[in-house]
């Protein structure tokens, strides 16, 4: 479900902060937004050795709040919401009725009856209409706050040491936060909420915050980090930070015809939880005997596997398809996620990918292929 | 470093500098900015004959794949190996030393002045 009546293009708080800074633009369900700055690889590498600077405001803001809400996000997400403690955050999906993915989302308890529902910019609307159905039933309220809540992820094993130290931001307690913890602090006088979360395979945080306070706080970050070799960073160095971290893209891992055990998420559904949600029965019977399933895949030399490229076994049969693919930045070799039948779902099984006609070997290896060392 | 306003252009996004019956080839930086940073050149073998609009090589970047076509028929007399070692020099000198190849021609086809290009690409 798409809203077909705006077709208006969307501009971020912060585009012109992006402007001045030499960025690319590209369009992303609607909205302008920066594809790189200067080079998409040294944004990436910033983010892998000390840390980049995102804008996510094209992100949707679902705020759920009400005596009931947690019941009712126990109904409408495959998770179980309400053991989630304020100040806590989870993943998890909304699905359909009959079992596929409407939407990868992360809830953010912030308060006893609030929750924020963060959802990919391309399904905002599918989003909020599905939680606005789903709760009617519970006594709760749901509102779109998508556009007051501008979004900036600071990204990066230099997160902390940079974050803690820009002027403007007062957050008790920022050094104790542990990862999928929120936290509200102020910024300037106004109101902000500091999570330590992402999608980049790296310590950071995401800070929700007043539009209007945003371009302030993006230059704040940005000057404070400089020195640290904090830079902004673009979508096309997100897309192959999320990708070596294994992580799905709606759209491309993830989409309305795929059952979330095909992805490797089948963690995220609780069948376990009490009362009934959406999507239950269907999970609970699972998809078609010799559905596909999601697996990572290597390959030696520079060509990647791209979206929609076929796999095929080493027989010469189709065997697959990629859904996201690149040459790794970090790991120096091509890699790729791609849905594939069970029989070829082994790690170490050699396979093809054909890559616009060349025939490119390619073995199923784990997914993340890239884990930041513990500290 | 040729100078942009001498070269001829495609509507591919190609410049040429011609020389004699020889061309050289390469992308332009408009082409390398869309791109993104360019991590793998696949060019043609020298000696292979080549048509004017066929593609020839290949230009990918981490985020997407470009194809290099032929402006021009006529035969591969050299390739860029520093461009094949190292694909960067798409990006960081695309009119000098991230030149791709020399294809000898017998005949020029209409091509795009720096103008016109300019003029299509809107900058």
């Amino acid at each position: 479900m798409t809203d077909s009546t705006d077709s208006t293009v969307r501009f971020s708080p912060l585009h012109q902060q992006h402007v001045d800074a030499g960025a690319s633009f590209t369009d992303f369900a609607g909205w302008q937004m920066p594809v790189r700055y200067s080079s998409d690889l040294a944004e990436h590498h910033a983010v892998r050795t000390a840390a980049g600077l995102f804008d996510l405001s094209h992100m949707g803001e679902i705020v759920v709040i009400g005596p009931e809400s947690a019941d009712a996000l126990d109904y409408a997400f495959a998770g179980r919401i309400s053991v989630v403690a304020t100040g806590q955050a989870k993943y998890s999906l909304l699905l359909g009725r009959d079992g596929g993915i409407i939407d990868d989302l992360v809830v953010y308890r912030t308060g006893e009856d609030r929750f924020i529902v963060v959802a990919n910019a391309s399904n905002r609307e599918a989003v909020a209409a599905e939680l606005l159905e789903r709760t009617a039933p519970f006594d709760c309220e749901v509102f779109d706050e998508s556009d007051d809540i501008a979004l900036i992820a600071i990204q990066g094993p230099k997160s902390f040491e940079i974050l803690s130290q820009v002027p403007g931001i007062v957050v008790a307690g920022l050094a104790d936060l542990t990862y999928y913890r929120s936290i509200p602090g102020q910024f300037e006088g106004h109101e902000i909420l500091v999570a330590r979360t992402g999608y980049t395979g790296e310590d950071g945080f995401e800070l929700y915050v007043a539009p209007e306070a945003a371009p302030a706080l993006w230059r704040a970050i940005a000057e404070t980090g400089a020195g640290s070799g904090l830079v902004p960073a673009g979508l096309a160095s997100r897309d192959t930070l999320r990708l070596e971290a294994g992580m799905p893209l709606y759209g491309h891992e993830l989409s309305l015809t795929t059952f979330p055990v095909q992805a490797g998420l089948g963690r995220v559904v609780n069948l376990k939880k009490e009362g009934d949600f959406v999507g239950r029965a269907a999970v609970e019977t699972g998809p078609v005997e010799g559905a596909r399933v999601l697996v990572g895949l290597r390959s030696d030399g520079k060509r990647a596997g791209r979206a929609d490229y076929l796999v095929f076994g080493a027989d010469g049969t189709e065997v697959g398809v990629v859904t996201s693919g690149a040459l790794s930045p970090t790991l120096g070799y091509p890699i790729a996620m791609a849905y594939v039948d069970p029989a070829v779902r082994e790690l170490g099984t050699d396979l093809f990918l054909d890559v616009r006609g060349s025939r490119v070997p390619a073995s199923v290896t784990a997914l993340p292929f890239y884990k930041r060392e513990a500290n | 470093m040729a100078l942009q306003n001498t070269l001829k252009y495609t509507s591919e996004h190609e410049w040429l500098s011609v020389q004699g019956d020889i061309a050289t080839v390469g992308i332009t930086a408009y082409a390398a900015e869309k791109l993104g940073d360019v991590v793998f050149v696949e060019l043609p073998a020298v000696g292979a004959s080549v048509a004017s609009g066929k593609v020839v090589g290949e230009i990918e970047s981490t985020k997407s794949v470009g194809e290099l076509f032929a402006p021009v028929d006529g035969t591969v007399t050299e390739v860029n190996d520093a461009v094949v070692a190292h694909p960067e020099l798409v990006n960081s000198d695309p009119f000098g030393e991230g030149w791709l190849i020399k294809v000898s021609f017998t005949e020029l086809p209409t091509l795009l002045s720096f103008d016109e290009y300019t003029a299509l690409v809107g900058e």
